[in-house]
């Protein structure tokens, strides 16, 4: 990754002195039709509720939970793309919610959904998603070629159709897309959901390649314990827009007394991993 | 506090100090902000070629509707002269309502067309100013919009069969080239309406481009419409970009300042209404987490 050039970023400067990501009493509601109170009523809904951790320039954490727990509108929060209710959250001391340009260029996300134009190519795709970030012809004709090829995506493939690719083969240049502006901070929400094993096991192997060779802090939110635990150095679980822990896995399992995640889940709220989400669970799952 | 560079990979970019830094720093924003608004003006001519088919069929459709309102002109009882005369004026109507049906799809599209490609997120994350991205798609719209109405006009004109030997092309252009600045800033204001409601944002802003067209005397002259419709047409740039196309086409008249001032006037109002209203709309979308892909 040493060879990646970053974007132009004007007076941009990542402070040291401060944690990469720094929540306080985070909260976020939806409203929702309430069907049972009259016609046009509505009622809030808590989507996160008074959320506070840290995470530490470099670290990589795993927030686990089930659908519709927050996790999304977690990353979404903190990529500027929905504004708090209540609480703060800072990154690299730049506050999300009032400094959003400042953010916005440390910041890059890989979703769940491989969000491209579909009829354009992988290299166009990159090539003006880089525009946005400032970076010009000259340096994405170097850079793109080799960002793909980082990511093991086949050069022959470069001109054809997202439309035409697996999900697999999309999600890699979801990752090439992140990781072509550089981001001190990459938030990667459930990037390997929906993945054959084979792609799943390559995107996993390539974040964990990302965290050794670049210099960039990484909040995975995933459903997946298994790659939660595989990947990153602390875990938390968010439960109904509520965090219950973050810290490292030995730490969970010995905090409940149990030998798995998902009976540290079990213990902490007294449901199954897998149990089927709530009415409410699908709509924050909808609207977070 | 101490700087790094983005990533591992560079160290940052020392913009320097004092007046001088200020300068620089304002240079290599203005670059990133150019470079962003060619990214824009770049995704949309990808676009435009992988749907070429689309658009060529689009236009073939745009020619025969445009014939079926010019065919108008030969079906009225008039000497020849005042038929040639009257198609001219129709053909110029029809073109300016293709040309700013262009500008408001693509304007007002901004939002809808990317929630429908699902990117919309990625865009609105992006460190890319608002105007800018705006400017982009109408600077997009005017330069896609002014090919095809171009080709739709002297389509349409060879095959009436319209004699137009005083025609001043050049006036034309300019003119719907400085109109455009207004009908970006309204499409500003409509682009808003998909943020706010996804379902029916977009229908709405065809309804506004409707309303416009109908109230600037597109196919007749404005002093047929009721008093109160005459009134709303003093504030729509249509009015007076289909007024100063037609004397410049049928006449061959020049520029004249009685059409200009107007839609500069408009254009410095409308823009940074559009502004606003497109920045209060996204406000409300992050708010109630309407800034969401649709599929």
């Amino acid at each position: 990754m040493s060879t990646l050039v970053a974007p132009n970023s004007p007076g941009l400067s990542v402070r040291r002195d401060v944690p990469a990501v720094e929540v306080k009493g985070l909260r976020k509601e939806f409203r929702r039709r309430d069907k049972r109170a009259g016609r046009f009523a509505r009622r809030r809904m808590p989507a996160l509720a008074d959320v506070t951790f840290t995470i530490e320039r470099g670290e990589c954490v795993a927030i686990l939970g089930q659908n519709g727990s927050g996790k999304s509108t977690l990353v979404r929060l903190l990529s500027t793309l929905l504004i708090n209710d209540g609480g703060e959250a800072r990154i690299f001391g730049h506050d999300a919610f009032r400094e959003s340009r400042a953010i916005r260029k440390l910041v890059n996300r890989v979703s769940v959904e491989a969000s491209f134009f579909k009829k354009m190519s992988a290299s166009e795709n990159l090539s003006y998603a880089a525009r946005f970030y400032g970076m010009p012809p000259s340096q994405t004709r170097r850079a793109i070629p080799e960002i793909l090829e980082k990511v093991g995506f086949p050069a022959d493939r470069r001109t054809e159709a997202m439309e035409n690719l697996s999900r697999g083969m999309q999600q890699k240049v979801a990752l090439a897309r992140a990781l072509l502006t550089s981001p001190v901070l990459l938030l990667l929400d459930e990037p390997t959901t929906g993945l054959d094993p084979r792609s799943k096991l390559e995107v996993q192997e390539f974040i964990k390649d990302v965290r050794v060779t670049h210099d960039a802090t990484i909040l995975l939110c995933t459903h997946d314990m298994a790659e939660a635990e595989s990947l990153a150095d602390r875990v938390g679980l968010l439960d109904r827009g509520e965090l219950l822990f973050l810290e490292p896995v030995e730490d969970v399992k010995a905090r409940y007394g149990v030998d798995t995640l998902e009976q540290a889940f079990f213990a902490a709220t007294g449901r199954a991993f897998e149990e089927e989400a709530n009415e409410d669970d699908e709509y924050r799952e909808v609207f977070g | 506090m101490t700087a790094t560079g983005v990533g591992s990979t560079e160290p940052a970019r020392s913009a320097g100090t004092g007046f001088a830094g200020a300068g620089a720093r304002t240079r290599a924003t203005l670059r990133q902000e150019l470079i962003g608004l060619g990214g824009i003006v770049e995704r949309n001519i990808y676009l435009t070629k992988r749907y070429l088919l689309w658009d060529l069929a689009f236009m073939v459709w745009t020619i025969a509707n445009t014939l079926t309102i010019v065919f108008i002109a030969r079906a009225v009882n008039v000497p020849p002269a005042q038929e040639n005369e009257l198609a001219t004026k129709l053909l110029v109507g029809a073109v300016i309502w293709a040309f700013l049906g262009i500008i408001f799809e693509f304007v007002t599209e901004t939002v809808a067309w990317e929630r429908w490609e699902g990117t919309i997120e990625y865009t609105f994350m992006a460190p890319l100013s608002r105007p800018t991205h705006l400017f982009g798609m109408g600077a997009y719209a005017v330069l896609y919009g002014l090919i095809r109405a171009t080709i739709l006009f002297f389509a349409v004109a060879a095959f009436i069969g319209i004699h137009i030997p005083n025609a001043n092309f050049g006036a034309a252009l300019a003119l719907l080239g400085i109109a455009s600045f207004s009908f970006i800033g309204i499409g500003m204001m409509t682009s808003v309406l998909p943020l706010i409601s996804p379902e029916k944002g977009a229908q709405l802003g065809f309804v506004a481009q409707g309303m416009m067209l109908v109230v600037s005397g597109v196919y007749y002259p404005v002093s047929v419409m009721p008093g109160w419709m005459q009134a709303i047409a003093k504030i729509s740039p249509a009015t007076y970009a289909l007024r100063g196309d037609r004397a410049s086409i049928v006449d061959g008249a020049g520029l004249a300042w009685a059409d200009v001032w107007p839609l500069l006037v408009i254009a410095v109002v409308a823009i940074p209404v559009g502004l606003a209203i497109f920045r209060a709309g996204e406000r409300y979308a992050k708010k109630h987490g309407k800034l969401k892909r649709s599929g």
